[in-house]
């Protein structure tokens, strides 16, 4: 497999406090690559390194090979933000239409397009409602619509299914399994263990380190316990 | 071409954002309207008198316009020294002689308007203009309306542009939008073009309605007047949303306010300037409303064409497209590309 998303030894800090600390990591084509880590560990601040909005104070974000940013490869990837990032006074259909057409998407085909992500994300009886009128749940499924698209081979996700009720949460993750089914590689940060399971491979993540990387089971194998909760505490109690 | 999605969105959400429309549109016409009622409610008949004025003359005259006394210098010189008519008419050598009482700022416009639209159907000979008290040679209201136009579409322009700007910060919708292959360019473009377009709009109606509603003094070419409202809202706008990269949030923009916009009033001509300092003048010559507010005078109050005006122009161009630069480099901080 290639890899789709290389960090090369990324440090970050910000006024003069280490936030990240020496991460090195590859994200392969095709696999579900979860981000789990505790509030503050640091989360967001790689996922702007991996969209290009975020240049590390060192290191290097290669993707596709390219080192980023580069707008050629800002094309490829669909972003979803922590925090809704949505035009409260336009309606469902042109906050879609608007990101759509960012992409060169010929007026068909964003058309085709609207109609089939607010399907994924089950918004399909709310198209012409102003966003402000949206719950903080609608929000954030239409920011999970607006990253899906143009079809990119490549998506991040920064914590998607905060605000979500347990039933639609399964339901989204049931799309993103269908969508790793096409191909595509999803990386997603979560602080919940439930959902950190259900990616192909985990990197977890503590005050800026790299704790332990690998598949869940093998996560969970290796030292034995049962939960990924318990591999956490495993890596993160010594030292705390 | 990511500009004109920009411009797009940029109007729809205009079309939803009826407020805003109305705070760049209605309050500039509500202040000016106030402005007016201030410095221009005289309502009184105006009385002038008339001192050796030839028959024919006294027959174009219309009576509704004012009420006209024929007295002789010496009674005229004296009503004028109290302040009990508001102008005098004399025939000196042939040709009319306008004394304008001169104390209150808008009664010499008034005279003067009445009396050239009396004098435009023959073909009399220039009348001179005198001021018994003072010196300026048009009402208030008329002197600073130019001004006016010019600095309310300054300030409800940089207000609105700004603020807009900045909400795609604190909502979070610039990182989302330099998450996407847009260019910053392509971004702060857009934003010039919805708000260009607007402003176009804004202009022409603020200006016509000063103009033709008001009554604003005004001699000069109509579509010079909104070209230049419009640059100077171009300017505003540019500027704004450079400082907006400066401002945490709303409040924080509103204090650019007394430090970037109301400098500006002192030095775009409402005040003398001449008498400054050397270096007190130097800062108004890094003003664009000083630029603005001279244009438009010159084309409404003196009537000038392209060449009296063509310097300011090229000076407010150069403002917007100084901003703009430093826009689309701030912006650097978001996003390196
Ligand atoms: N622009 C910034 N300036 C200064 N410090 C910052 C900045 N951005 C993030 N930080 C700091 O970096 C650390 C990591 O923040 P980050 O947002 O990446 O955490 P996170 O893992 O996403 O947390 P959460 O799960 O709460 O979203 C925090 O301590 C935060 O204070
Ligand atoms: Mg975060």
């Amino acid at each position: 497999m290639d890899a789709i998303l290389q960090l090369k030894d990324i440090s970050q800090q910000f006024n003069q406090r280490n936030i990240l600390n020496n991460i090195e990591f590859d994200i392969q084509k095709g696999e579900i690559f979860g981000l789990l880590g505790p509030s503050g560990a640091g989360k967001t601040t790689l996922v702007k390194m991996m969209t290009g909005t975020l240049v590390p104070t060192e290191g290097q974000v290669f993707m596709n090979g390219e080192q980023i940013p580069s707008l050629e490869q800002m094309k490829k990837y669909g972003f979803m933000a922590q925090s809704d990032a949505l035009y409260q006074e336009l309606t469902a259909y042109e906050n879609l239409d608007f990101f759509g057409s960012l992409y060169k998407m010929s007026k068909t085909y964003r058309k085709k397009r609207i109609s089939e992500v607010m399907e994924m994300v089950d918004l399909s009886g709310h198209l012409h409602q102003p966003v402000e009128t949206f719950s903080g749940g609608m929000k954030r499924r239409l920011s999970l619509a607006a990253a899906l698209m143009h079809e990119p081979e490549l998506i991040i996700l920064d914590e998607p299914t905060v605000g979500i009720d347990p039933v639609l949460r399964q339901s989204i993750w049931n799309e993103l399994q269908r969508l790793k089914e096409k191909g595509i590689t999803i990386v997603v940060t979560t602080h919940v263990m439930d959902e950190a399971e259900k990616c192909d491979r985990l990197a977890l993540l503590r005050e800026g380190e790299v704790i332990a990387l690998n598949t869940p089971s093998q996560l969970k194998e290796t030292i034995g316990v049962a939960s990924i909760e318990e591999v956490f505490l495993h890596y993160g109690g010594g030292n705390q | 071409m990511n500009t004109w999605a920009v411009m797009k969105r940029i109007l729809k959400q205009f079309k939803r954002d009826k407020r805003s429309v109305a705070l760049m549109i209605v309050a500039p016409m509500l202040v000016l309207t106030l402005m007016w009622l201030v410095l221009d409610a005289d309502d009184q008949t105006l009385e002038v008198a008339l001192v050796d004025v030839p028959d024919q003359v006294e027959q174009q005259l219309d009576d509704d316009s004012a009420e006209w006394l024929d007295l002789s210098l010496s009674e005229a010189e004296k009503s004028l020294e109290e302040g009990n008519i508001d102008a005098m008419l004399q025939w000196e050598e042939g040709a009319p002689l306008l004394t304008v009482e001169g104390s209150s700022p808008t009664t010499g416009g008034e005279v003067q308007k009445v009396l050239s639209s009396a004098f435009s159907s023959g073909a009399q000979p220039e009348m001179q203009v005198e001021f018994w008290h003072g010196t300026d040679s048009h009402g208030l209201f008329d002197y600073v309306g130019p001004v006016l136009i010019g600095f309310f579409v300054f300030f409800f322009v940089f207000i609105v542009g700004g603020v807009s700007f900045l909400r795609e910060r604190t909502q979070g919708t610039l990182e989302r939008l330099l998450a996407t292959p847009i260019q910053r360019r392509e971004l702060v473009f857009g934003y010039l073009g919805g708000f260009g377009i607007f402003t176009i709009i804004q202009s022409i109606i603020i200006a016509a309605f000063s103009i033709y509603i008001l009554q604003v003094y005004m001699t000069g070419n109509f579509f010079y007047v909104i070209v230049v409202t419009f640059l100077l809202a171009l300017t505003a706008l540019s500027l704004g949303t450079l400082l907006s990269a400066f401002a945490k949030n709303e409040f924080q923009l509103i204090q650019f306010i007394p430090l970037v916009i109301i400098p500006q009033v002192f030095f775009s001509g409402l005040f003398p300037t001449e008498g400054m300092a050397s270096w007190l003048q130097a800062i108004g010559k890094i003003m664009p409303l000083t630029y603005g507010a001279e244009a438009l005078r010159g084309i409404m109050l003196r009537g000038e064409g392209l060449a009296g005006i063509q310097f300011d122009i090229y000076i407010l161009i150069g403002f917007s497209i100084l901003f703009t630069t430093l826009n689309i480099f701030a912006l650097k901080r978001h996003r390196s590309l």
